[in-house]
């Protein structure tokens, strides 16, 4: 997979291309194939999106979007030593996910 | 503490105002992001792992209680409840928006701090000895002519677009408190042979991906020539640093190829050049800023003596508290590495206290170290075992200070763009596993500092145990590195070899602590018995 990342320009949160916006949650993320250059410009310019970028991702043996590199897993979970401010604080697994 | 003048107010507020407005057209598109970034990085906002990151400077580490109380106050209403103290005596934010950014400086300014020229290729902040002001051993306090090269170095026109960052530290005590040898600059005062105030310089330090101890450039600069001889030793750099490279733009490497010889002849040529231009600051504005950093009002005949019969407050007292050049008075150190923590990080509620305690107990002042803790700096002795008990009630009473729990550790990938590997969980680790055992109260003084990323923010190049985290085929590894030293004796790190998993490495750091126990003669620490038996025995245990 091909998914697209970047930071909500105001408020700097990570957020993933769905396909029509940007989520929080890297489990709505779209493959996006050849489109990342013409995503990203016209994202860009929008001030939809600040910082864009594609990177490789996969799927998880639940069919989860799961990023490639172990830094982009922690940008979509939150930091791994404190669960209490990830996306998934409530679910002890999280950090296996990101390891 | 020194205040404020008009113009340092006026200087701030109005850089408040500038980047209100630049953020206010970031935000409506009228600047690209390529635009943007060198100005938020001129107010010390980058663009991290998760949100954009404030780094706030704490010149050469010394806050009021008010001061504290902001910073405590900036984590509660514009972050996530909590700061991480750095390794530049600075405070960091992990989780700002944009849109606050403006506000949380015009907060700072309000308080008398900023966040100016904590990021970019210019003169960052001037760091100090912790305990300046308080130790024994300093020949004066450091930090007036901390606060003059600070004045000196604010929007210096000349240095704002130097080749790379630099930084500079002043001490004033024969011990090195400050890593002052692996700065771009480290600045000893001392005292010459005819009882006189100078400045000796050691320029081309650095850790980083190339480390270098500086070496001794002048051995005495008189005081009233310091800004004119520091200003020299920068233009030499700004002149001929590499601007092509920016793994080789670092003053050290200047040094390096250039050789500190000719380095040295060149700042000489232009210091004589320059002192005959009369830009030194009249002596009365160094006079003026030497009356904020007059000793508080001591009080004499305190008692010098310690009721010593609570033995948790005796081995805390050992290992946190040091001598004071007033008779009655100690400087203590809050550790900020309980066991299984987060180094360098402090609640709100943490910052609160520790500000109110320094109102309480210490002249209302407190200090940042580059190890990430926080100093109180005069404490009367007899009030010591009351404050403990508070420091205990709060979870701030751990006794470790230069042990195996007093780890260094940078925010490593859990929060920086730039890391190859996570620093935390690692520092986590080794906390946990020595003190459960019991281990870590037998090893004495051992200093251990973890980077995630060769850049070396967590300065593991001079950890007694150096520990870096690298990226091998996306997955995290870890180098062990035995040796390293900051301070009188600054040694530099060695690889012991091939590098290990997370647990590997935490394996890996108690065979090392095992092989000192194992061979260290009467009174040695770990740093001795390393440089007396050599790599080999821990070659031998680690990879045998």
């Amino acid at each position: 997979l091909k998914i697209l990342t970047g930071n909500d320009l105001k408020t700097g949160a990570v957020v993933w291309w769905d396909g029509s916006g940007w989520s929080l949650h890297v489990e709505e993320a779209v493959d996006v194939g050849a489109e990342v250059d013409a995503i990203l410009a016209r994202e860009e310019a929008a001030r939809n999106v600040n910082a864009s970028y594609a990177i490789d991702a996969e799927q998880d043996g639940e069919g989860r979007v799961r990023p490639a590199h172990i830094k982009d897993r922690i940008r979509a979970l939150g930091p791994t030593v404190r669960p209490d401010l990830t996306l998934r604080p409530a679910d002890p697994e999280a950090g296996n996910w990101v390891i | 503490m020194y205040r404020y003048d008009h113009y340092d107010q006026t200087m701030v507020d109005t850089r408040v105002a500038e980047f209100r407005d630049q953020v206010r057209r970031r935000m409506e598109g009228k600047l690209t992001e390529d635009q943007f970034k060198p100005l938020r990085l001129m107010n010390g906002l980058y663009l991290q792992l998760h949100a954009y990151m404030l780094r706030v400077a704490v010149p050469y580490g010394t806050l009021s209680g008010a001061q504290m109380h902001m910073l405590a106050d900036i984590a509660d209403k514009y972050d996530r409840g909590y700061g991480h103290f750095t390794t530049r005596q600075n405070i960091q934010y992990n989780w700002i928006k944009l849109e606050d950014a403006p506000d949380i400086l015009a907060d700072l300014a309000t308080v008398e701090m900023h966040a100016i020229q904590t990021s970019g290729n210019c003169i960052r902040n001037i760091s100090s000895d912790h305990y300046a002001g308080a130790a024994a051993d300093e020949v004066t306090d450091p930090r007036p002519y901390a606060e003059l090269l600070r004045q000196w170095s604010s929007f210096h026109p000349e240095f704002t677009a130097l080749p790379r960052k630099f930084k500079i530290a002043v001490i004033a005590s024969e011990t090195d408190r400050a890593a002052m040898r692996l700065h771009d600059i480290g600045i000893r005062l001392v005292r010459n042979d005819a009882g006189e105030l100078g400045a000796a310089f050691y320029v081309g330090g650095g850790m980083g991906r190339t480390p270098m101890i500086a070496p001794l450039i002048r051995d005495f600069v008189p005081l009233d020539q310091l800004i004119t001889y520091s200003e020299a030793c920068l233009r030499v750099y700004n002149r001929h640093g590499r601007r092509d490279n920016k793994f080789k733009a670092r003053i050290k490497i200047l040094v390096h190829e250039m050789g500190a010889e000719e380095y040295t002849r060149q700042v000489e040529e232009e210091f004589a050049h320059l002192l005959s231009q009369g830009i030194e600051p009249p002596f009365a504005e160094l006079e003026r800023i030497r009356t904020y950093f007059v000793d508080p009002p001591f009080q004499a005949g305190l008692a010098d003596d310690l009721d010593r019969s609570d033995p948790d407050f005796a081995v805390w007292v050992d290992r946190n508290c040091h001598a004071h050049k007033q008779p009655g008075y100690i400087a203590v150190t809050i550790s900020l590495k309980p066991v299984g923590g987060i180094p360098g990080d402090a609640t709100a509620a943490q910052m609160h206290l520790m500000a109110d305690i320094a109102r309480d107990y210490s002249f209302d002042e407190c200090r940042v170290t580059h190890a990430q803790n926080i100093v109180l700096p005069h404490v009367e002795k007899q009030r010591l075992y009351e404050l403990w008990q508070k420091l205990e009630e709060a979870g701030l009473g751990a006794a470790n200070l230069d042990q195996i729990g007093d780890i260094i550790a940078c925010p490593g990938l859990d929060y920086c763009s730039l890391a190859n590997a996570r620093s935390i969980p690692v520092a986590q680790k080794i906390s946990e596993r020595f003190a459960a055992s019991g281990k870590g109260d037998t090893l004495g003084e051992l200093k251990l500092k973890i980077s995630g990323c060769i850049n070396a923010c967590g300065h593991h190049h001079a950890g007694h145990i150096g520990i870096l985290g690298v990226d091998k085929k996306g997955r995290e590894n870890y180098q062990l590195l035995l040796g390293g030293s900051e301070g009188a004796d600054t040694s530099l790190g060695k690889i012991t070899g091939p590098g290990f998993d997370e647990d590997g490495i935490v394996e890996a750091v108690e065979k090392a602590a095992d092989v000192y126990l194992a061979q260290r003669a009467d009174g040695e620490r770990f740093l001795d018995t390393y440089r007396r038996i050599g790599m080999e025995p821990f070659k031998e245990a680690l990879y045998g």
